[in-house]
């Protein structure tokens, strides 16, 4: 019965989106101080609820494919896109105050300047649209690894990583609540 | 665990929070279900990309749009994505008008300390961090969701090398806007 596809599909959408979006604004990272004092190391709200959430998903969906019920979605890394592209993101990021998602999602709590950066992504995704051949070409192209995974390249067992993952995740997780950070 | 941290400094909207644990969890089991359910993971910015097709298209004309390398495999509709993105704005209104902390923001308080009270100069450069946040996320092939959580949770090189990256990156950033500040009580997490 799954994966489901077509209109059904459309409609959990709105659902799956719908509890996303209430996750963001109930844990606070559609909040631009929340989001930018992770950047200066005073608030680790955004890596707390990153963090388990990888770590949550990770490991489930590892059990989840190992049943044979989901499939991996593991994209390609084109290592010189990635990297250029994430170290824009980080600018952007700390200057919008929002990432992509949390920012469509701060909208919805009424930031203005929310609104504004939208309309910036926009313009973004259009700057994006018409250098898209060039990038393809001279950036994309570049360092391509395929659909590799971290256990692959390192030649150990995915549960190896999820556990090495979940001790620096606790150690980190004692450190910042014993600063109250 | 870090539940209902309120505090002043903070600029209110910080009742009804939940525990960034919990938070953390939740989008785990969201992951969980969306991989076996719909077979796609959780991501924002291929939508944004589509839509933005559809907006620029009245103005330089929907031939321009339709022969685009990026558009052509883009092309604004109304399906999971986009859908999904709808769900997540109207997720956070939901939550923010239960817990009665929607308020309408133009500038925040930490922004405020460090550059003052012009609207303009914090919408100038909202716009065009949403702008570069955009466009890097096109060319890394997603954003904090889609390659920071939904690559990064299966492990995968391209997530965790946007994960770091995009973290050094903007610490550093952070570090030369906010120089010289010395808002260490604008803690917002901190009781």
């Amino acid at each position: 019965m799954f994966p489901i596809k077509g209109e059904s599909a459309l409609l959990l959408a709105v659902v799956f989106g719908f509890a996303f979006g209430w996750l963001l604004q109930r844990g606070k990272v559609t909040n631009y101080n929340v989001i930018v004092n992770q950047f200066r190391f005073r608030d680790f709200t955004v890596l707390k609820v990153m963090m388990t959430a990888i770590i949550v998903g990770g490991i489930g969906v590892l059990v989840l494919t190992n049943m044979g019920m989901a499939k991996w979605h593991v994209r390609d890394a084109n290592m010189v896109g990635t990297i250029i592209g994430a170290a824009i993101f980080g600018v952007g990021m700390v200057l919008y105050g929002y990432c992509p998602g949390t920012g469509v999602a701060a909208i919805a709590t009424g930031s203005v300047h929310a609104l504004i950066g939208a309309a910036g992504m926009i313009l973004g995704a259009v700057m994006y649209a018409y250098s898209f051949d060039w990038v393809r070409t001279n950036i994309l192209s570049v360092g391509k690894l395929g659909k590799v995974t971290l256990p692959q390249l390192m030649h150990v067992p995915a549960w190896t990583l999820y556990g090495a993952l979940i001790v620096i995740a606790l150690l980190l997780f004692y450190w910042v609540e014993k600063r109250r950070l | 665990m870090g539940q209902q941290h309120t505090k002043a400094h903070s600029g209110g909207g910080m009742t009804g929070r939940w525990s960034p644990y919990l938070v953390g969890i939740g989008i785990g089991v969201l992951s969980w279900v969306v991989f076996v359910v719909v077979a796609a993971p959780i991501g924002i910015t291929t939508a944004i990309g589509q839509i933005a097709g559809g907006i620029v298209s009245p103005i330089v004309g929907a031939e321009t749009v339709a022969t685009n390398a990026y558009w052509r495999t883009n092309a604004m509709k109304l399906d999971y994505g986009t859908l999904f993105l709808i769900g997540t704005f109207f997720g956070a209104l939901a939550s923010s008008l239960l817990s009665r902390t929607f308020k309408i923001e133009s500038i925040p308080s930490v922004w405020q300390e460090r550059f003052g009270s012009s609207k303009t100069r914090r919408f100038i450069v909202a716009f065009i961090g949403g702008a570069m946040a955009m466009y890097g996320a096109r060319m890394a092939g997603g954003c904090t969701s889609g390659n920071g959580i939904s690559q990064s949770l299966q492990l995968a090189v391209v997530g965790w090398t946007f994960l770091v990256v995009m973290f050094v990156s903007g610490a550093v950033t952070a570090a030369i806007l906010y120089r010289g500040s010395r808002s260490n009580h604008l803690n917002t997490n901190a009781q």
